[in-house]
């Protein structure tokens, strides 16, 4: 294949994976300007390396130099919690220690307001924030969140349990007088 | 299983991630357990709280423009080196080549010949974006020193090369630190100058050639050998200061201390 053609392919791969790969870089990163600079400096090192990817899956490959670049990027901007985050994941890593199981219906109510949402997501640390993005935003499998993040299987499953219940608590416990979206913004 | 076991596996079943027969344990087990019907209803709400289209943050379309051009810029640079192609069509077809080594190596003598003596057009195109890059936020300095034996020690171990590293304050163009960079390929250091208001972006690397100036998209380069090395000076700054401050670069080599 010519240059030319590899170039296109490559242009229109990354331009079909923008949105995730820009979704991903936004909830690591928690803020636009920094989002879109890591989400070029990854597209640059994608292309850079692109003889180095042996086809097979793009968007994983794709998602996982946009997850190491915004990880690169918060510890030089030593704004990073995943240090701390990691130690505590190591204690106990396996399950949750018998936390508190909210009514459903009482997290439902929360979760109607796409601020408190926004804002509790933003709350959980690195390790477990990018498995529920990828989980349940891109519909990633465990292999290819294994694959993304770096770690085994287990840790996917008992990362995006602790994820998951942690954004219950967050839900349900984040302070009531924050703002609320009004109900055409949260429709939108 | 107990009730603790499922629990272990409920994110697992949820997601569809189980084999059948840990599957049908489960669904066994859910009919006879209110705490893990819970648990589920739970994790479910969450789930499609953080699925809803709202919460997510697609890419704009400002951004997808500029990564066009970066892209293209980028690949510019890539055309404008047809060995590494060859190469990499070698290494995935050696057979095929196998016939054609002695035109390959005339081939690639040629290319040798050719250009050390003229920037191929994707190489402008790449030390620009690379210089437009290097000034949004946080991308400009690696090392930020305006001392020269902080700046030049910190390259070592970085490239296989030592880069000439100065210090013309005095002459109204300071050294601010430095960086390391990517010219297709190649790792090559960026030395960060300022003029006034104006960032200079030298970048170096072995090799050798003539002096030529470009003009692109506003930003002036400036090429020359210092040491054995290629030199690029690009900047927004006007011709004529960038020439001096070239010039400057180029002259105090020859007769200041080797580092």
């Amino acid at each position: 294949m010519s240059l030319h053609a590899t170039t296109s392919k490559f242009e229109s791969a990354v331009l079909e994976h923008l949105d995730a790969a820009h979704n991903l870089a936004r909830w690591l990163m928690r803020n636009d300007q920094d989002a879109q600079d890591v989400v070029q400096e990854a597209c640059m090192r994608a292309l850079r390396s692109f003889d180095s990817f042996r086809g097979g899956d793009f968007r994983a490959w794709f998602l996982t130099i946009v997850r190491n670049t915004s990880f690169t990027s918060l510890r030089r901007n030593k704004t990073s919690t995943i240090a701390a985050g990691e130690q505590s994941l190591e204690v106990g890593a396996e399950v949750a220690a018998d936390p508190e199981v909210y009514d459903p219906e009482a997290i439902a109510i929360r979760a109607a307001n796409v601020n408190w949402v926004r804002r509790a997501i933003d709350a959980l640390p690195e390790a477990l924030r990018e498995v529920v993005v990828l989980r349940e935003m891109e519909g990633l499998s465990y292999k290819e969140i294994g694959r993304v993040a770096g770690v085994p299987i287990g840790t996917v499953m008992s990362r995006l349990a602790r994820g998951r219940t942690q954004l219950q608590t967050l839900l349900v416990e984040m302070d009531q007088s924050e703002p609320r979206t009004t109900a055409r913004e949260s429709a939108r | 299983m107990n009730c603790d076991e499922v629990r272990q596996l409920l994110h697992a079943y949820i997601d569809d991630e189980l084999d059948i027969a840990a599957a049908l344990q489960i669904e066994r087990h859910l009919p006879d357990c209110p705490k893990c019907r819970k648990e589920v209803e739970a994790a479910q709400v969450v789930r499609t709280a953080v699925a809803q289209p709202a919460i997510y943050y697609p890419a704009s379309a400002a951004l997808r423009d500029r990564l066009k051009l970066a892209i293209r810029s980028e690949a510019g640079e890539m055309e404008a080196e047809p060995k590494a192609g060859l190469f990499t069509a070698w290494r995935k077809r050696p057979m095929a080549f196998s016939g054609l080594a002695a035109s390959l190596l005339l081939i690639i003598g040629s290319l040798f010949l050719i250009f050390p003596s003229g920037a191929p057009r994707g190489q402008v195109d790449e030390l620009i974006g690379s210089h437009v890059r290097s000034l949004e936020a946080d991308h400009l300095l690696d090392v930020a020193s305006t001392d020269l034996h902080t700046v030049k020690p910190w390259f070592a171990g970085k490239l296989d090369f030592s880069p000439p590293v100065l210090d013309l304050a005095a002459e109204g163009y300071p050294l601010i630190g430095g960086r390391l960079d990517y010219l297709g390929q190649q790792k090559v250091a960026a030395l960060i100058y300022r003029r006034n208001k104006h960032v200079i972006n030298l970048f170096i690397w072995p090799g050798e050639g003539s002096s030529q100036t470009q003009t692109g998209r506003g930003i002036n380069l400036i090429r020359f050998e210092c040491k054995g090395m290629i030199c690029w000076a690009v900047s927004d700054l006007n011709a004529g200061e960038l020439q001096q401050f070239a010039d400057l670069f180029k002259a105090q080599k020859a007769v200041s201390t080797r580092y």
